[in-house]
């Protein structure tokens, strides 16, 4: 089966701004197809790349190195009529809901101009229906009200519903999510990821999660892939469900310990340290040899120093790490030692 | 899992009102009380300018009337030549709107090209823009518009008013090229890229509704300062085409009759102009004040 | 445990152009020496309003209407933070309450070096001080922090988001507080970050003893760390108590689907709902529970959401208050029928 969007061996160098004659590599030898209707989120900390990665997917940046594919065919080598297709076909939804409307202009100026301009609809009229029927859908009701205000005069949970809206209103097959409801009040971010489920169930669109909160990841792609980024490469790529029950890249088991615990466990236990040697993360400007995860591994030996590890299959997942499968028999083990000790006590 | 589905009606095509954005502006205009007073001065000045020449005739020189002062048949006494100073200065008024306005919509509209074309591009264009700039805006342009009127032979409004357009724009081309700069990173722009809409769409429908508001305050403030500018360079005597410019009337006052000791009248034909001139800037810049809250749907 | 801060009837208003807002509306709260306790509220919430009145910055278009704050020193002299003086607030302040502000990363003067800015921090309270006590103590914090004293040399642009928070907590602990306020202090910070962050935090309030008030939205992060819990809801305390207890067994509808809201790593994904609507308009004159709009047992009929009743609180447990009348009469039916049995 082709996926619909690929990218193969891609990578994106920028100048550096400091020393002349030197390249960050912002994203080296990204690997990751989508198929249609497919929800993959995408998980790492700030400074892993992953809003570039949904950047390049979305066309805003051209891959320095490798390549994107839409519909198996490279970007660069698209013909105009192409370009416009795919442009339309895969959309963006901002983190920052504000930002990503023209605060100047009513919310239906800002939706029905891209309609009209690429022909979806032939008047104002025709706009003016086809957003009423996509603002019923994302649950913004009475719609005619939303679209005279303007962007300042609604709530964050509304406005991300608008971009949904909007990104919605072209007939997509892909949409990029980056950071859909950090912005949001939690109580309504899962309505908001609920809504995006159901687009997908509906229309059989892709959605590529951008997050760092896995929590919201999990909830996401419940049955799709997770793929986990540090420092601009992916690291471990997996089912959600077994990736979060047994994770295999250390940093991956570090990202999951330093996730809060299940709220009925809350009390003034001790904080554990994490399993990383140091926390502040190398620059990207001047990433550590071999293994890029090598500085913070716990698990660190000599051969991460001198030689990158290779994405590769690993109980079936990919996982980037040369000691995978040792470190999973002592992760295990440990494990099982901490769910002993933290068992409370039963008491009839 | 229930989204707000209650009290759901059926919807119904929304009723756009097409003036409700005029009467929104004019409404925050009037709650403010200075640019009330400013809009109002405005007016009237552009009234007397619209309809000046049905009501007042031009004034005829009669020698048997020099420099009479003020009295029922001449409110303001006469000139030099025996012309009515009030019919002059209402005729006058026309003059000194046209060229001021011509100064300003090419002032607004070099300033447009300039600053957009070096924010949208980047690159070695936008250096060679802000270069010019630069220089135009270091250089002072009263000598530089002293030097043009002597170059360019300005015998109508049109000419005039394109001559002083020449200096006034470059404070105003660098605030927009700020502001397109800032714009073209955000998100919201980014999002008009993405669902393919065409530069000069995000141009017109993205990007300028974000610098009305400065670029009309900027407007009113160059038109103003032309206004003074014009009026100097006709004092100066460099360009002699309009006699009833109040720049005309301050030059002949001072030339043609001996200001200083010729009694109370000279002095009233040289203040007259002078005054419409104070009046004017400063109906301009209260008004001014209320544009930028008027325009800016944020602050209301 | 000894009291600390007492706040009492805090109403604070804003007037806007021809209404009024209620941000907080008669917030009655007590705080106790060397614990952790986190205000949880979402937007409109009142909680950053409420922050902002017990340090006595509410600034026009906000007014404090009527109530109380006062702190209550170790020899159990109490002043009224409200009532002080400029020149009393300013020793009062960073010496015996600091904070770290919301987005704080922004509050740093990019054109000051770090060290310049404990050096300014420390001279506007303590106008005695020697520059090197000053960055002397300065060390000593960034230590508390896991910081390298190399950083006061840094400018804020050189460091990274997790790295200007800590510099933050360090500059609000350079005076010796006895309590720190904290708002949203891990929300634009990294999970890994935000753990470290969490951890230090605790590792402060053991060793120093210092009071902690930490406001956020974020329950699960809170559940971490924090003894007590507060919570609001469109200006007014909703339920608060032991953090076991009110996050294990919520006694009023807005906790429950708070907790029932958030997604987290182990649950059944099923079990996840939101809360439906959005925070109410605070300009309104409330006619009935201010929760009404969105609470399942107001839907599901089984509470008239009688104003007057939610004016005050009702107990549900050890040292646990809810404003849900309904909850707390279900609560006491629950109980009587053991006190029936034990008297005959």
């Amino acid at each position: 089966m082709t996926a619909i969007l690929s990218v193969e061996n891609m990578g994106i160098a920028f100048d550096s701004r400091s020393e002349k004659n030197k390249q960050v590599h912002v994203l080296h030898d990204i690997d990751l197809a989508i198929e249609q209707g497919e929800i993959i989120a995408l998980v790492g900390e700030s400074g892993s790349g992953k809003t570039t990665l949904g950047k390049v997917m979305v066309g805003l940046f051209e891959p320095t190195s490798g390549s994107l594919k839409y519909k198996g065919k490279e970007i660069s080598k698209l013909n105009k009529k192409e370009f416009r297709q795919y442009r339309l076909d895969v959309q963006m939804v901002h983190q920052d809901s504000f930002a990503a409307l023209n605060p100047n202009r009513t919310i239906f100026q800002s939706l029905s101009l891209p309609l009209i301009q690429n022909k979806i609809v032939k008047n104002t009229q025709e706009a003016m229906n086809l957003l009423i029927d996509y603002f019923n859908e994302v649950g913004l009701l009475p719609a005619d009200q939303f679209l005279s205000k303007y962007p300042h005069q609604l709530s964050g949970g509304q406005r991300q519903r608008i971009l949904l809206a909007r990104a919605l209103s072209v007939k997509p097959k892909v949409i990029v999510a980056d950071e859909p409801v950090s912005m949001v009040d939690v109580s309504l971010r899962i309505a908001i990821i609920d809504l995006m489920t159901r687009m997908n169930q509906k229309y059989n669109i892709s959605f590529v999660y951008i997050t760092h909160d896995l929590a919201t990841a999990r909830y996401v792609a419940k049955n799709g892939r997770l793929a986990v980024m540090y420092l601009g490469e992916i690291v471990e790529t997996n089912q959600i469900k077994a990736a979060i029950d047994y994770p295999t890249h250390p940093y991956f088991q570090a990202l999951i310990a330093a996730v809060p615990e299940h709220i009925g466990t809350a009390g003034d236990t001790e904080i554990k340290d994490l399993p990383l040697r140091t926390l502040d993360m190398p620059s990207i400007t001047n990433p550590p040899s071999g293994c890029r995860f090598h500085t913070r591994c716990p698990y660190y030996k000599e051969r991460c120093k001198l030689e990158a590890p290779e994405l590769r299959s690993y109980k079936g997942g990919l996982v980037s790490c040369h000691f995978a499968e040792e470190i999973d028999v002592l992760h295990r083990k440990q494990q099982k030692l901490t769910d002993l000790i933290n068992t409370p006590v039963t008491m009839n | 899992m229930e989204l707000q589905q209650e009290g759901y009606v059926t919807p119904v095509a929304p009723h756009f009102d097409k003036f409700k954005g005029v009467k929104e502006f004019f409404r925050v205009i009037w709650k403010n009380k200075m640019a009330r007073v400013g809009l109002i001065i405005v007016i009237i000045f552009m009234l007397i300018a619209a309809l000046g020449p049905l009501v007042v005739t031009t004034p005829k020189s009669d020698y048997l009337a020099r420099l009479q002062n003020p009295s029922l048949a001449h409110p303001l006494g006469t000139d030099y030549a025996g012309r009515d100073i009030f019919s002059m200065f209402i005729l006058g008024t026309r003059a000194v709107l046209i060229v001021g306005l011509y100064a300003g919509v090419f002032a607004v509209a070099i300033a447009s090209a300039v600053g957009i074309t070096a924010g949208l591009l980047g690159g070695k264009v936008d250096e060679m823009l802000m270069i010019l700039t630069n220089i135009v805006l270091t250089m002072p342009s009263f000598p530089v518009m002293m030097v043009l009127s002597m170059i360019i032979n300005v015998n109508n409004n049109f000419l005039f008013g394109l001559v002083l357009s020449l200096w006034s724009w470059a404070a105003l081309a660098k605030a927009i090229r700020t502001q397109v700069l800032t714009m073209r990173n955000k998100e919201f722009i980014e999002a008009s890229r993405l669902m393919g809409v065409s530069t000069f769409n995000i141009i017109t429908k993205d990007i300028f509704p974000n610098i009305v508001s400065f670029v009309t305050v900027n407007f009113i403030s160059i038109m103003k300062g032309t206004i003074v500018t014009s009026v100097g360079l006709m004092v100066l005597g460099l360009v002699p085409f309009d006699g009833q410019h109040w720049g005309m009337m301050m030059q002949m006052a001072m030339s043609q009759t001996s200001l200083l000791y010729g009694g109370i009248q000279p002095i009233v034909n040289f203040m007259t102009p002078v005054m419409g001139i104070l009046l004017f800037q400063l109906g301009c810049y209260l008004f001014a004040m209320g544009i930028d809250e008027a325009m800016n749907p944020r602050l209301r | 445990m000894r009291k600390i801060i007492e706040i009492e009837k805090l109403t604070i208003d804003f007037e806007l152009e021809n209404r009024i807002l209620r941000a907080c509306d008669n917030v009655s709260l007590d705080i106790y020496e060397n614990e952790i306790v986190a205000i949880i509220g979402e937007s409109g919430s009142g909680k950053s309003t409420l922050a902002s009145g017990i340090l006595n910055l509410v600034r026009s278009p906000g007014k404090i209407s009527s109530g109380q704050v006062h702190y209550i020193a170790v020899d159990g002299a109490s002043t009224n933070i409200l009532q002080m003086s400029p020149s009393e607030e300013n020793v009062f302040r960073w010496k015996e309450i600091s904070t770290v502000f919301q987005a704080a990363q922004n509050a740093l003067n990019p054109v000051l070096k770090v060290k310049d800015h404990f050096i300014e921090t420390v001279l506007a309270h303590e106008s005695d001080q020697t520059i090197d006590m000053i960055l002397k103590k300065a060390e000593e914090v960034l230590r508390f922090v896991r910081l390298d004293k190399s950083v006061l040399e840094y400018y804020p642009h050189q460091l990274s988001g997790g790295m200007k928070q800590r510099v933050l907590i360090a500059m609000s602990l350079i005076l010796d507080p006895k309590v720190i306020l904290l708002d949203e202090p891990t929300t634009a910070l990294d999970v890994v970050t935000q753990y470290y962050i969490l951890q230090l935090l605790s590792n402060i309030q053991k060793e120093l003893g210092i009071t902690l008030i930490f406001l956020t939205h974020d329950i699960a992060v809170v559940s971490q760390v924090a003894n007590r819990i507060v919570v609001m809801y469109a200006g007014e305390v909703v339920e608060r108590g032991f953090t076991k207890d009110v996050l294990g067994m919520p006694s009023h509808p807005y906790t429950k689907g708070l907790v029932d809201a958030i997604p987290n790593l182990k649950d059944d994904i099923t079990k996840r709902k939101a809360i439906v609507g959005s925070p109410p308009d605070l300009t309104q004159t409330f006619t009935k529970c201010k929760f009404t709009e969105r609470c399942f047992v107001y839907k599901e009929g089984h509470c008239e959401g009688i104003k007057k009743k939610t004016e005050q609180l009702y107990p549900t447990g050890l040292e646990k208050y809810t404003r849900c009348y309904t909850w707390a009469e279900a609560y006491d039916a629950q109980k009587k029928p053991k006190e029936r049995v034990s008297n005959g």
